[in-house]
């Protein structure tokens, strides 16, 4: 099972994210989403920081939880590579440690700038295993 | 989905009310006949289906020639709701709120600064900050950005960064009103305080253009274009800020959107009553993100004129730099508009669309008012952009409002698959056009192959007369995020 993949769209971008279990999908929506961003293997893990995230359904759950990454993310100027979620609620709320450094532009080219996870054609289903697909603005 | 699409004019096309249950009014749609097959060819034509399902929507979901495929509302989608009785929907107006472009005149002619153009790039691109990953020349106190978004440019020209004259030549004067900071998270706060006077990335620019064709004299001379002038085009937006609020007001119409059972074939299309507690804090929210791209604009323009000033050694008055007109394309207006014979008042949507105000109107800067509005439509950095005039027939038409640009017809992954970054570098170099980039990917995604021919979009508007052309212009020098 790949972690995830690139959706095309028009003008956007997207992922489409698996997992063994939801938990899973979405740390691994949360990498792809990164993947798009900046290089992870240029990224070193010498920082952490927790998020918690909580929705009223779980198609905003994932939203939720990406869009408080994009946010750390530009106002911390910090880079991620490991999504590791560490509490797991069914009724909609997730605490996860996130694994990084401080952005360094010598080392971590951005490649796309995301502004934000939108609602459109989001999806979370389980087929073989579960998959995640969200389109980002970009 | 083209065959149920019916002809109404060589350019216009209308997609029935039953072509999908729950559309309140018809689909309309601006394109010549190659255009709609390119728009056929992903989401975009049924988005403009999606459009017409929101609560209050007034005569018809609008779509221009630049129309693609965006997330909720299409690109290039104009919708008017009922001002009483209609919804709001931060989809409408996209994430980058008041993404926006703004044209900047000299008296120069190419020519006269063919020694010193590239001086001039690099000083441009030293001057003014991508903001991508990194922070921008200013940062602002809490207090500073509150007062910020409450006056949009006039608080920057207060400060020093521009010409009186700026105010009166953008749209709205620099500055929509109802902004409330208030209504305006932390978080927004936080992404905006070293953002304000950055390019961004993406599909934003900072181009320097020459005037290459004028389509009509009189109207180029009232905004002081000729041909052989060098003129320089800034497309950017409320970074950070605009994102955030965005974000931020999806989520609440979510739950307005369950709590009335409104139904809506996509959950970005979430909306709330114009005049409910919702829709009124997003209205007041999104205004400060309108002003803060206003000022962002202001900014860069200021630090373009001072580049010219540090390499040319003259003053930016005396090279004649002065604004021809500032445009917004993501937002929601209140405007009185006739409908059926009868003046009412709406909230129009503009999604990747302009507004294009025709002659005589009051809301068109005096020095424009007997042309009518200027109209900005940035291409892609190969080919052309161009200025368009507003029109009576706009007014009566699509609520004053025409296309935006280009549109894409590739997705960003096949561009970059397809576009070596480097060719197309040498490439644009051998057809005179110099490009600053900060990231080569970026590039590749943005690479002219990957639009719509701007022309051909500018066309259909003129021809259906939604807005009428003014004058071309070629890229010179371009920098990109």
């Amino acid at each position: 099972m790949q972690a995830f993949e690139i959706l095309e769209h028009t003008a956007d971008i997207g992922i489409k994210a698996y997992g063994n279990t939801l938990k899973e999908a979405f740390e691994n929506a949360a990498l792809g989403m990164f993947s798009l961003i900046t290089n992870p293997e240029n990224i070193k893990s010498r920082l952490s920081k927790e998020i918690f995230v909580e929705a009223e359904d779980r198609e905003s759950l994932l939203v939720e939880w990406l869009n408080e990454i994009i946010y750390r993310f530009e106002v911390d100027y910090e880079v991620y590579k490991r999504f590791e979620i560490i509490e797991w609620d069914e009724e909609y709320r997730l605490r996860a440690i996130v694994y990084g450094e401080e952005l360094d532009l010598g080392r971590h080219e951005i490649k796309t700038q995301i502004k934000a996870c939108s609602y459109h054609m989001l999806k979370i289903e389980r087929e073989d295993c579960w998959y995640a697909q969200v389109i980002f603005d970009v | 989905m083209i065959e149920i699409l019916e002809q109404i004019d060589e350019n216009i096309w209308r997609i029935p009310v039953g072509y999908k249950t729950g559309m309140r009014v018809p689909g309309i749609v601006y394109a010549s006949e190659a255009l709609l097959i390119k728009a056929q060819e992903d989401k975009a034509l049924e988005q403009v289906a999606n459009v017409s399902h929101l609560p209050g929507i007034v005569l018809a979901s609008y779509a221009m020639p630049d129309i693609h495929w965006g997330y909720g509302f299409p690109i290039g989608g104009v919708a008017a709701t009922d001002y009483e009785e209609g919804t709001i929907s931060p989809g409408g107006v996209g994430f980058d709120i008041n993404c926006g472009v703004r044209l900047i005149r000299t008296d120069l002619l190419v020519s006269d600064v063919k020694s010193s153009f590239e001086k001039l790039m690099i000083e441009i691109a030293r001057n003014v900050p991508k903001g991508v990953g990194s922070r921008g020349k200013i940062r602002l106190s809490q207090r500073e950005m509150a007062d910020l978004m409450e006056e949009g440019v006039t608080w920057v020209i207060k400060r020093g960064y521009g010409w009186q004259e700026d105010i009166e030549l953008a749209e709205d004067g620099g500055c929509l009103k109802g902004a409330d900071p208030s209504k305006v998270s932390n978080r927004a706060f936080e992404r905006g305080r070293d953002q304000v006077g950055t390019l961004g990335a993406g599909n934003h620019f900072l181009e320097v253009q020459e005037v290459v064709d004028i389509f009509d004299e009189v109207a180029a001379n009232a905004f002081g274009l000729f041909k052989g002038q060098l003129v320089i085009m800034i497309h950017s937006g409320s970074r950070g800020v605009g994102h955030q609020i965005c974000t931020d007001y999806i989520k609440v119409m979510d739950r307005v959107v369950n709590r009335l059972g409104i139904v809506l074939p996509d959950r970005q299309l979430g909306c709330a009553p114009i005049h409910s507690q919702e829709g009124r804090d997003y209205y007041s929210a999104m205004a400060c993100a309108v002003n803060y791209a206003f000022t962002n604009r202001q900014i860069l323009a200021h630090w373009v004129r001072q580049s010219f000033e540090h390499v040319l050694k003259k003053s930016a008055e005396s090279l004649g730099m002065g604004l021809v007109y500032d445009v917004c394309h993501n937002i929601a207006k209140i405007e009185e508009h006739d409908v059926d014979g009868r003046r009412r008042k709406l909230c129009v949507h503009r999604k990747g669309a302009t507004r294009a105000f025709g002659p005589n109107n009051p809301l068109v800067p005096a020095p424009y008012r007997e042309i009518g509005q200027p109209v900005l439509i940035p291409g892609d950095m190969g080919s052309a952009s161009y200025v368009l005039v507003g029109t009576d027939k706009a007014m009566k038409e699509t609520f004053g409002s025409t296309c935006h640009g280009a549109g894409r017809v590739m997705s960003r992954s096949q561009a970059k698959k397809k576009v070596n970054a480097q060719e197309l570098r040498q490439n644009l170099e051998s057809m005179g056009i110099k490009v600053i980039a900060g990231s080569l990917g970026l590039l590749s995604e943005e690479a002219p192959v990957a639009y719509k021919d701007v022309s051909q979009v500018v066309e259909v508007c003129h021809k259906s007369g939604i807005a009428k052309k003014v004058a071309k212009m070629r890229p010179l020098g371009v920098l990109k995020g």
